[in-house]
């Protein structure tokens, strides 16, 4: 086809497009749904929810992973336009990250020994990056089907972020299965989890986020 | 392109046909091959409407631009196997160099002698862009040599000025 037919086919179309909020709204909101829904329907939320909302422990989980999926999200948002960096939103994730592993280190320091075995691997070390990764997935699909509708121009880099933010929104959903609260479980074992889903989208960005 | 996404047709088309020569010129440069590059110009058109939602009107768009461009550009040469082994990360070296650079500095200019007064403007492009001498530049004008000189000057300075860089 001509060149010149193309731009006039194209100029043609002035149907209004999709804002990226609204792509993300819905990959995002769907992704989080159906984890949501996995977790209540297949593990179950924990049973001593009120309870637990005593503890500064319960909501320093939450804090967390919400943090990171902030950052996670305020990184894909670039990276899924060209010609735009994530740049010092980088820093984010270590700060959160840093708070966190400083938090646990008090929390260890402050420990009698007797208990630092529990306070590092809780009840459920075991399970929890691969149900963190399992519960992730939802949101990882929703986030990467949104990101195909824009344009990450690279796509490694955009597949990583895209891990990120669904695993930390991953976690957090997950975070209301799991009834560990030490900050110390929460910054080694659901970082993990994360880091998993991180390196996960990296790993797959590559082929899912092409265009 | 922001007139274009509030649903300008004209101006979208306007600016697409003001597109296509820059990226013909920045493709036919690296691939040497005419029908390929006249194909990746079709591409990116086509990436610069069915993507258009990702333009953030916060951001300069001659960067979102080049991005796609480069973006099919590279796509191009890993369909067709050359440079198998050059990642898309790494690819930065081999696009980094920009052709649009004289063009650019070519449009400031433009942009800043603009903002002269009509008979400077001439006189300064005269002498500092097409060459003329003093002498010749006072026999077009009807000037004598030193007001040419004066008059060059004073346009410089004034155009320092306005970018902020002291004479």
């Amino acid at each position: 086809m001509k060149t010149e037919s193309l731009i006039a086919r194209l100029a043609a179309d002035t149907a209004p497009i999709e804002k990226p909020a609204a792509v993300f709204a819905k990959g995002l909101g769907g992704g989080i749904a159906v984890a949501f829904l996995l977790v209540w329907s297949v593990l179950g939320f924990r049973h001593d929810m009120l309870h637990a909302m005593a503890v500064w422990g319960y909501w320093a989980k939450f804090a967390y992973t919400l943090a990171l999926a902030i950052a996670g999200f305020v990184i894909v948002e670039r990276l899924a336009r060209p010609g735009t960096e994530a740049g010092h939103r980088i820093l984010l994730v270590a700060a959160a990250f840093a708070l966190a592993a400083t938090g646990a280190l008090a929390q260890w320091l402050s420990a009698p020994d007797a208990q630092h075995a529990k306070l590092f691997f809780g009840g459920s070390w075991r399970v929890c990056v691969p149900l963190i990764v399992l519960v992730s997935l939802p949101i990882f699909v929703g986030v990467i089907a949104a990101l195909r509708q824009l344009a990450p121009t690279r796509p490694i880099a955009a597949g990583a972020a895209a891990g990120l933010l669904a695993g930390a929104a991953g976690a957090f959903v997950y975070g209301f299965h799991c009834n560990e609260s030490a900050l110390i479980f929460v910054s080694i074992w659901y970082s993990a989890g994360i880091a998993a889903m991180t390196a996960i989208g990296a790993l797959t960005g590559r082929w899912l986020l092409r265009w | 392109m922001v007139a274009a996404l509030s649903g300008d047709g004209a101006a979208y088309h306007h600016l697409l046909k003001l597109l296509t020569p820059h990226l013909r010129a920045y493709f036919a440069r690296r691939l040497h091959v005419g029908a390929e590059a006249e194909d990746l110009v079709q591409e990116t058109l086509i990436a610069i409407h069915t993507k258009r939602a990702s333009y953030d009107t916060a951001q300069p768009f001659t960067a979102w631009l080049h991005a796609i461009a480069r973006y099919k550009l590279i796509d191009h040469l890993r369909k067709s196997g050359i440079r198998k082994t050059v990642a898309l990360e790494e690819a930065g070296a081999i696009t980094a160099e920009s052709d649009s650079d004289a063009a650019e500095a070519a449009r400031d200019v433009e942009q800043l002698l603009a903002t002269l007064p009509a008979a400077k403007r001439a006189l300064l492009r005269q002498v500092k862009l097409d060459g003329l001498s003093t002498a010749e530049a006072a026999a077009a004008t009807g000037m004598s040599e030193s007001a040419v000189k004066v008059g060059v000057h004073r346009s410089l300075q004034a155009l320092m000025k306005r970018i902020g860089v002291k004479p």
